[in-house]
């Protein structure tokens, strides 16, 4: 805010606070005694008459009820001297919003700095089996992970499923870290303008007899060589996938985008872009590692 | 109308002008609250309050030290969000019975009000039960009412440095030992007796030590009424509560007027019954004069009936010139009998019939609850999902909270669609007292059902107790 305020503007809300808080003692201070009307051998009212005959009585307060005033008096005066709040004055404690937001998480870091520095020694597959680590690790997953890849970890359209044996990028514990520290773009271009309508419909089908799908044995023939001049660099020869460009595998039962031939007529005209994001900004290496067994455990179970 | 201290107010000194018959003058808005010295006071009224002062404070001081299957029996265990009361365990889910519970106090205090004023400041409000145990410490130690005066009158000396010391130091182990009680209900008292042992109290239990028991210090020791005339919100509500048919603590001027002092035995001649002593005045928690009629102060202690009574005694006179009655009773010089049947109103009735629905209903509800409860969020993200075989699976996450203290083993099924199949396992261990939450996949045929989204049912009941069974709705999306 100081690119668009002088000094004067800090003062000038300082006298503002102080001028009111100064004048509220003070006028406690006048407002303490009241001319008060005492008809003889009557009690004591205020003075006031409203209506013609309603007047009210003079009940005076505890005088403990009015130090209570000076107090908060006091006390919003100690305040201003403490804590921001004066203009620009910072307050003698030092106190800041920020301040306050690192404190509390140093006490959590504190408090669960052990916990995650004993699931930190742990290696991968030993993380995976101890049952305190998994239950953790199954919030952190829920709260991260479970938007895309569901709450059970198996994925939907275009999510994959973290609980099967396939994996698009390698299914080692280094593998799967990396994935979730760095994330993953997973880019087949589209094949739509260079292989015509009937050139897809072909490698279609040429892809599906791969996974052992019914497919037009014609169309099978006539895609195979498609394939072989297209789709052999990120697919490799049999089909087999490469985890280093995060190609699929075909010839199995696992389609990231839905099976059928509709689907992957799809695929193969306009391509696909997957992202995984990256966590490294958002979750500490601790709790990564902890993801990562948890990710690595959900496909140890098949 | 209470006369003003000028001399200690912010006015040292009042300005006088006078004119016929009336006189203006500046009077301060604040005075120094005059310190009320209540007499020892003993009866049929003053036996009642003893005996709920006895009752409130056996179940409060004793309370936490009672055990129940290993743990403590009343525990508001508010870090873990469980609170014990014997057999049953609440979690926050259960805030109904709370509400509930709250609902019945406001009741019986609607009840009691209406019938006989206010019964709960006089006997049971805490604010009168721990002023009554201070003014009895305050009693042993310094004397009854003349003798306090006397001691604060005179100049200080060892004595008088003594007592107070003693007086203070007995309140302050009191009114810790009342904080020490209160955290134990939040947190387990031996545990918390062991750490202040050893000085080793954690920050948060230390402050509401001190914090409960600086309040209790404060209130009861030094506050006193002036809690009731000047903080609480309960005093001067009670008011919209009382109707003609009220029981009130009444002076009846009829009778005792003209008051005034005679010699015992001898004739009162045209005096009235009351022998003007002002033991109804100095026994007044609040200072009061009853004979002035009901007055917003009066918290109906009944103190002043059982001076008064001991009065009417000693002077040979009928008792109950001070006494429990109505207005209408007065007025009317209604007998006993008139005045009871009238108390029994509509309001009254209505009042009590309401009031007893209540407990039965919710004595019900705490009766056939049953320690589970099943939370189920649907997979908001992946809607459905096509899995081998072409099937259509939905994820739900199921919460399971075994409220039982012991570990249970829940069965779970699905229904409300043909061949809906749950995948997995139908099993869950749930540890007692505690909550688990579990994916649940739930599988159909494409072909057996339509596009769109079907309601459906998963029950979750307990292995040993068809009872035990929770039905939650939610729905199933085919795509």
């Amino acid at each position: 805010m100081s690119q668009f305020t002088s000094g004067f503007w800090d003062f000038y809300i300082g006298l503002i606070t102080l001028v009111s808080i100064i004048a509220c003692a003070v006028f406690l201070r006048m407002q303490s005694v009241r001319r008060v009307e005492t008809k003889e051998g009557g009690t004591a009212t205020t003075g006031h008459v409203w209506d013609e005959t309603l007047t009210e009585y003079h009940h005076p307060l505890p005088r403990w009820w009015s130090w209570l005033f000076y107090l908060t008096v006091l006390f919003s005066l100690v305040y201003l001297v403490l804590y921001p709040g004066l203009g620009s004055w910072k307050g003698t404690l030092g106190w800041t919003q920020v301040g306050q937001l690192e404190a509390e998480n140093a006490r959590a870091e504190a408090k669960i700095g052990p916990l995650y520095q004993k699931f930190a020694a742990l290696d991968v597959p030993a993380l995976a089996k101890d049952a305190q680590a998994m239950a953790t690790a199954q919030r952190l997953f829920l709260n991260h992970c479970a938007q895309c890849h569901a709450s059970d970890g198996g994925g939907s359209r275009g999510f994959p499923n973290l609980t099967d044996k396939d994996w698009l990028w390698g299914g080692t514990p280094e593998a799967i870290k990396t994935t979730i520290t760095d994330g993953r773009m997973g880019v087949m271009p589209p094949w739509g303008p260079a292989l015509g309508e009937q050139g897809v419909k072909d490698v279609a089908h040429y892809v599906m007899s791969l996974s052992g799908m019914a497919a037009d044995s014609i169309r099978v023939a006539r895609g195979k060589p498609l394939y072989a001049q297209n789709c052999v660099a990120c697919h490799g020869p049999e089909g087999k996938g490469n985890p280093a460009l995060g190609a699929p595998n075909l010839t199995d039962k696992t389609w990231l985008h839905g099976a059928g031939e509709p689907v992957i007529i799809e695929t193969i005209t306009k391509g696909r872009n997957n992202q995984m994001p990256a966590h490294k900004n958002i979750l500490t290496p601790e709790k990564i590692h902890l993801l990562t067994g948890y990710v690595y455990s959900l496909s140890q179970g098949q | 109308m209470r006369t003003q201290d000028s001399a200690g107010g912010p006015a040292a000194a009042p300005s006088v002008r006078e004119t016929a018959g009336s006189a203006v003058m500046d009077q301060p808005l604040y005075v120094a609250a005059a310190k009320i010295y209540p007499r020892a006071v003993h009866g049929w009224f003053a036996a009642w309050r003893w005996a709920l002062v006895w009752a409130t404070q056996l179940v409060f001081y004793g309370g936490p030290w009672l055990p129940w299957n290993e743990r403590q029996a009343v525990l508001f265990d508010i870090a873990q969000r469980k609170f014990y009361i014997f057999a049953l365990v609440f979690w926050p889910q259960d805030v109904i019975y709370l509400t509930v519970l709250l609902v019945i106090s406001a009741l019986s205090l609607f009840l009691f009000t209406a019938v006989a004023g206010r019964l709960w400041c006089g006997y049971a409000c805490p604010q009168t039960v721990y002023t009554e145990i201070f003014l009895w410490i305050e009693r042993r130690i310094e004397g009854d009412r003349n003798q306090r005066i006397r001691l604060d009158r005179g100049d200080w000396g060892a004595r008088k440095l003594g007592l107070k010391a003693v007086k203070h130091a007995v309140w302050i182990a009191l009114a810790l030992w009342t904080g020490f009680t209160f955290v134990g209900y939040f947190t387990p008292i031996r545990e918390l007796e062991n750490s202040v042992l050893h000085f080793d109290v954690g920050p948060w239990a230390t402050f509401w030590i001190l914090f409960y028991g600086f309040a209790t210090y404060g209130n009861a020791g030094w506050m006193r009424e002036q809690v009731c005339k000047y903080m609480c919100p309960y005093a001067r509500f009670q008011s919209a509560m009382f109707d003609r048919d009220t029981l009130i603590i009444t002076y009846d001027g009829a009778r005792g007027e003209p008051r005034g002092g005679r010699a015992r035995g001898r004739d009162k001649g045209t005096l009235g019954d009351c022998v003007d002593c002002g033991i109804c005045v100095q026994v007044c928690p609040t200072g009061i004069d009853i004979r002035e009629g009901l007055q917003y102060e009066c918290i109906g202690c009944a103190a002043c009936i059982d001076g008064c009574d001991q009065v009417m005694d000693t002077m040979g006179y009928p008792r109950g010139l001070i006494r429990y009655s109505t207005q209408h009773a007065l007025d009317n010089k209604l007998g006993v009998r008139d005045m009871w049947r009238r108390v029994f109103r509509p309001r009254i009735l209505l009042y009590t019939a309401v009031l007893w629905g209540i407990i039965f209903a919710a004595a019900v509800a705490l009766y056939i609850r049953i320690p589970l409860k099943v939370d189920i969020i649907r997979d908001r993200a992946a809607i459905a999902r096509e899995v081998e075989g072409g099937l259509i699976e939905n994820v739900y996450r199921v919460q399971l909270m075994n409220t039982r203290e012991r570990a249970r083993r829940f069965l779970l099924q699905a229904e409300g669609l043909p061949g809906l199949t749950l995948v997995g396992d139908r099993t869950l261990d749930v540890d007692g007292a505690s909550a688990r939450l579990v994916p649940v996949k739930l599988r159909v045929q494409p072909a057996q059902v339509t596009a769109g989204k079907h309601p459906i049912t998963l029950t979750v009941q307990a292995e040993d107790d068809a009872n035990v069974a929770v039905r939650e709705k939610t729905i199933f999306i085919v795509r």
